[in-house]
């Protein structure tokens, strides 16, 4: 109940596999069978770790799992080479291909790699010292208990004697596989690879320029690929002049593709394929392309907010949840408040465009992807162009950025599109910026009407939020939604949310501590507002929420990533900001003043303080502390601190600077100087405080990233007197 | 389209011939006809600074120079960077492991490398001034300072502020 993900993992039988390698040494294979049984494709092996140690002592873990900037390439190979105990030098990882049937699921999102892993990967390492300590009994005739391990050498210290892993490995294999629950784990005080700041496997590759990143496959006889869409999402192609497209430098084929009318299908667009990139870039004004937009009209942001004020004003909402009787308990409060609150539709803006390579041949596709669920795009190309994922090898790059927005898998789907129209042809898809940012599955943008009363101590005592949003049919889209478990549910007597849905055609999908990532802004703005009201502080009144040691929340599933609630871990990151920012003697007045944000998600507790100034209309943001409870230990500093430093910059530019606006369909920005993102001067001083509690450690690509946002806007509230109640903050 | 001319244009110290139209940008030249990975395509705008090469030594977006406009000028791509600074900024980088996802690196490291080759020890707001045209999306901002600063012998912290 207190770490709902990790009961369930542990639960499960897992099988140790052990072979001999040719030229004499060991691979070994953990498989969890059926972790989540909502991912049918990968029920039947849903977690694993495949390792190799050679006879020269190289040992090879394989990393299932994409790698987006977040590490997990680096830090999951450090669980296993810490309990095999040897030598991070003798690593090496190797990315697999995507084969959910021998690895299970194969997905970088929701922060989940780190809590899914952290006991199997141990326990793997250990498993397989345990054979090499087995193996070095039998060949030497001394008891196990006079063996220990040291950096990939099994050791004697009696005698003196030692052999190396290599040696050991092919006896090793031929010893009987131990029970995975019962192998002894290291005691962490005596970890040396976890915990110790790490270089990633790849970063010295990264800076020799080395072919790593989707972007950067080359195959032999390679063509380039752009793929013309309308000007508007919903956009039907009339006609295209195909044949002046045809005609132009360097373009091979000109091919127009019909949309599929099917959720995550192909869009209407036309494919340029050419020697070059920029050549198939320069053809398409060519097309002199011709679109029905008639769907698309009204679908402008301006439009979907004006209708949520009339949602908000006459709307009948379909209820979320309903503790007690949150508005009788308003009414009956010495005090009552109520605001509207807003935020932006937002783009991931990855810095590599999204792109994919692919090769049909003989009725089989080869795709080289840089993706965070590669299932995704095998999933999507089976269903639209009728290739089964049997037919399928996708080979998983580095990705340039993922913050969710390579989950989808529109492009795979369009580069097997038009590689299956070439058979025998690689292709190179690319995006240009413009339709990188405007074809998005955006984070989608909400209205809430929020009402909260309190009592004569100035407690919370009722709390109601009509939330409209975007979707179609009457649900919310793609990550559109609100949890019924929304902070502060389950920590308010008497609370009510409910919700009207606007139909919308702009796609939506997960970005970066998807909701939560808007959520936070709006409730601890609100409360903000409530404790000002109540003539008290946020953090006084998020303490007041959280008293006691009670756990709140646990649906049980652990792909609800922000499931169990513990009061006791939110206090301690509470209780940590309030004493490094030293906010008890925090300016009063003034145009430079600290404001808070507490949120819990993906597992993680973090409460935050920013110390932000207001000059002439501009806010500096100057200094950010981040109390942050993510478990009882950092597997490697280096990736953790540089997840929370990213997430705290991207965040407060969430505040402040982004917004995707859309008039009719089309979106209105096009490149990074109407989409600005962060630059170094921005960047404040950022100092992090790990809160060590006796749980699992969790990850940190998301859960830093809320409570920046109303941390900064609390602050300008607090400089200019003006609250900020819709992003991005206008001063 | 100008008609297709053919340059001899000299890159990471090889002389290489390239057919190609004069207004093609040098990005599309070194990426897709002479297959080099060390420039990368962000903005097609010259506002993000992935796919800066050195000119001449100079700092420049490939993005928005043309190989028509090129001239004799000298081209060095991260692949062809590898003299002492260069080293010394790959091992400062390396120390305290700046990259997330690593895709603007390339272009932090020429941007840094011009800059301590004119400025031996840049003040924090020189090198502010310096990497503002190199857009990071993953905010390795602290890092980046950090890292620059101890490549030109300065005092660093990696929490973004004053060292």
């Amino acid at each position: 109940m207190n770490a709902p993900v990790h009961p369930k993992v542990l639960g499960r039988r897992a099988f140790l596999k052990v072979s001999a390698l040719a030229g004499g040494g060991m691979a070994f294979a953990v498989r969890v069978p059926g972790a989540l049984a909502a991912d049918k494709a990968a029920a039947a092996a849903a977690l694993s770790v495949w390792v190799s140690i050679a006879a020269d002592n190289k040992i090879v873990i394989t990393s299932k799992n994409p790698e987006i900037g977040q590490g997990i390439k680096t830090s999951l190979p450090m669980m296993v080479a810490e309990e095999l105990d040897c030598d991070w030098s003798q690593v090496s990882v190797a990315q697999s291909d995507y084969n959910p049937k021998l690895y299970g699921r194969q997905f970088a999102g929701g922060s989940q790699s780190t809590p899914q892993n952290w006991l199997l990967m141990r326990q793997s390492g250990a498993a397989a010292r345990a054979m090499l300590l087995a193996a070095a009994a039998s060949k030497s005739a001394l008891p196990a208990g006079e063996l220990t391990t040291d950096k990939g050498w099994v050791l004697h210290k009696a005698s003196g004697r030692k052999w190396s892993y290599g040696e050991l490995a092919a006896l090793a294999a031929t010893m009987p596989a131990p029970d995975l629950a019962k192998v002894a784990l290291k005691d962490a005080k005596t970890f040396r690879i976890i915990g110790k700041p790490t270089v990633g496997v790849d970063s010295a590759k990264v800076l020799r320029g080395e072919p790593l990143f989707g972007i950067d496959t080359r195959l032999p006889g390679m063509l380039h690929a752009v793929y013309e869409t309308g000007p508007a999402h919903g956009g039907k192609l009339v006609k295209a002049n195909l044949a002046a497209a045809k005609a132009a430098p360097g373009v091979v084929a000109v091919l127009q593709i019909a949309g599929t009318a099917v959720a995550d299908g192909l869009v209407d667009g036309v494919a340029i394929v050419a020697t070059n990139h920029w050549y198939a870039e320069q053809a398409r004004d060519l097309l002199a392309a011709e679109w029905d937009t008639s769907a698309s009209k009204g679908h402008s942001w301006s439009a979907y907010a004006a209708e949520a004020a009339r949602l908000h004003e006459t709307g009948t909402a379909a209820d979320l949840r309903r503790d007690g009787d949150a508005l009788a308990a308003i009414k009956a409060g010495t005090r009552q408040i109520t605001q509207r609150y807003s935020y932006q539709f937002l783009s991931h803006a990855p810095l590599e465009p999204q792109n994919c390579t692919a090769l049909f041949q003989d009725g089989k596709l080869e795709l080289w992807a840089p993706t965070q669920n590669p299932g995704a795009g095998a999933d999507a190309i089976e269903r639209n162009l009728g290739i089964p994922q049997a037919s399928q090898t996708i080979h998983i790059t580095r990705n340039g950025g993922g913050f969710g927005r390579r989950l989808m898998g529109d492009f795979m789907l369009q580069a097997a599109a038009i590689a299956k129209a070439l058979p025998g042809k690689p292709i190179k898809l690319l995006w240009n910026r413009t339709e990188d940012l405007q074809r998005d599955y955006f984070r989608p943008g909400g209205w809430h009407n929020l009402r909260a009363g309190i009592d004569g101590q100035g407690r919370l005592v009722g709390l109601a939020d009509h939330f409209v949003t975007v979707g179609q049919g009457g649900k919310p889209g793609r990550s559109a939604g609100m949890r019924d478990s929304q902070f502060p549910a389950g920590l308010v007597p008497n609370l009510l949310y409910v919700q009207n849905v606007i139909p919308s055609i702009i796609p939506t999908g997960p970005m970066r501590a998807p909701e939560s990532n808007a959520m936070a802004f709006v409730m601890n703005g609100f409360l903000d507002e409530v404790a000002e009201m109540a003539g008290r502080d946020l953090p006084s009144l998020v303490l007041e929420l959280c008293a006691g040691d009670r756990v709140v929340g646990d649906r049980g599933d652990p792909m609800r990533a922000s499931g169990a609630f513990t009061t006791t871990r939110a206090r301690g990151v509470v209780e940590r900001v309030l004493a490094d920012c030293n906010w008890a003697d925090r300016p009063k007045s003034g145009n430079r003043r600290l404001g808070f944000g507490f949120y819990f998600c993906h597992l993680g507790y973090f409460a935050e303080v920013a110390d932000v100034s207001v000059v002439d209309g501009v806010a500096k943001v100057h200094k950010v502390w981040v109390a942050a409870d993510v478990g009882r230990q950092i597997v490697n500093p280096f990736g953790a601190e540089s997840q929370v430093r990213g997430s705290v910059i991207d965040g407060i530019a969430e505040a402040l600077h982004h917004q995707i606006t859309f008039t009719d369909g089309a979106i209105d920005q096009k490149n990074f100087d109407s989409y600005a993102l962060p630059r170094i001067s921005a960047t404040p001083e950022i100092s992090i405080s790990w809160v060590l509690s006796d749980y699992p450690p969790s990850g940190l690509g998301e859960p830093a990233l809320p409570p920046v946002l109303p941390a900064v806007t609390n602050a300008i509230s607090a400089a200019t007197g003006k609250r900020i109640r819709d992003l991005p903050a206008k001063l | 389209m100008a008609e297709l001319k053919t340059f001899a244009i000299s890159v990471n110290g090889k002389a290489r011939s390239v057919t190609a139209p004069p207004t093609m940008p040098l990005l599309w030249v070194l990426r897709d006809e002479l297959g080099l990975s060390g420039v990368k395509f962000g903005c097609g705008a010259g506002l993000c600074g992935a796919c800066t090469i050195h000119v001449d030594g100079a700092p420049t977006r490939s993005c928005q120079l043309t190989v028509g406009d090129l001239g004799k000028s000298k081209v060095t791509t991260l692949e062809g960077l590898n003299d002492g600074l260069a080293e010394k900024l790959r091992k400062a980088w390396l120390e305290i492991d700046v990259m997330q996802c690593g895709y603007c690196q390339a272009g932090q490291i020429m941007s840094a490398h011009a800059l301590l080759r004119e400025n031996a020890k840049p003040s924090e707001a020189e090198v502010d001034a310096a990497m503002e045209g190199n857009i990071c999306r993953c905010a390795t901002y602290p890092k980046i300072r950090a890292a620059i600063r101890s490549a030109s012998g300065q005092k660093a912290t990696t929490d973004g502020g004053a060292a």
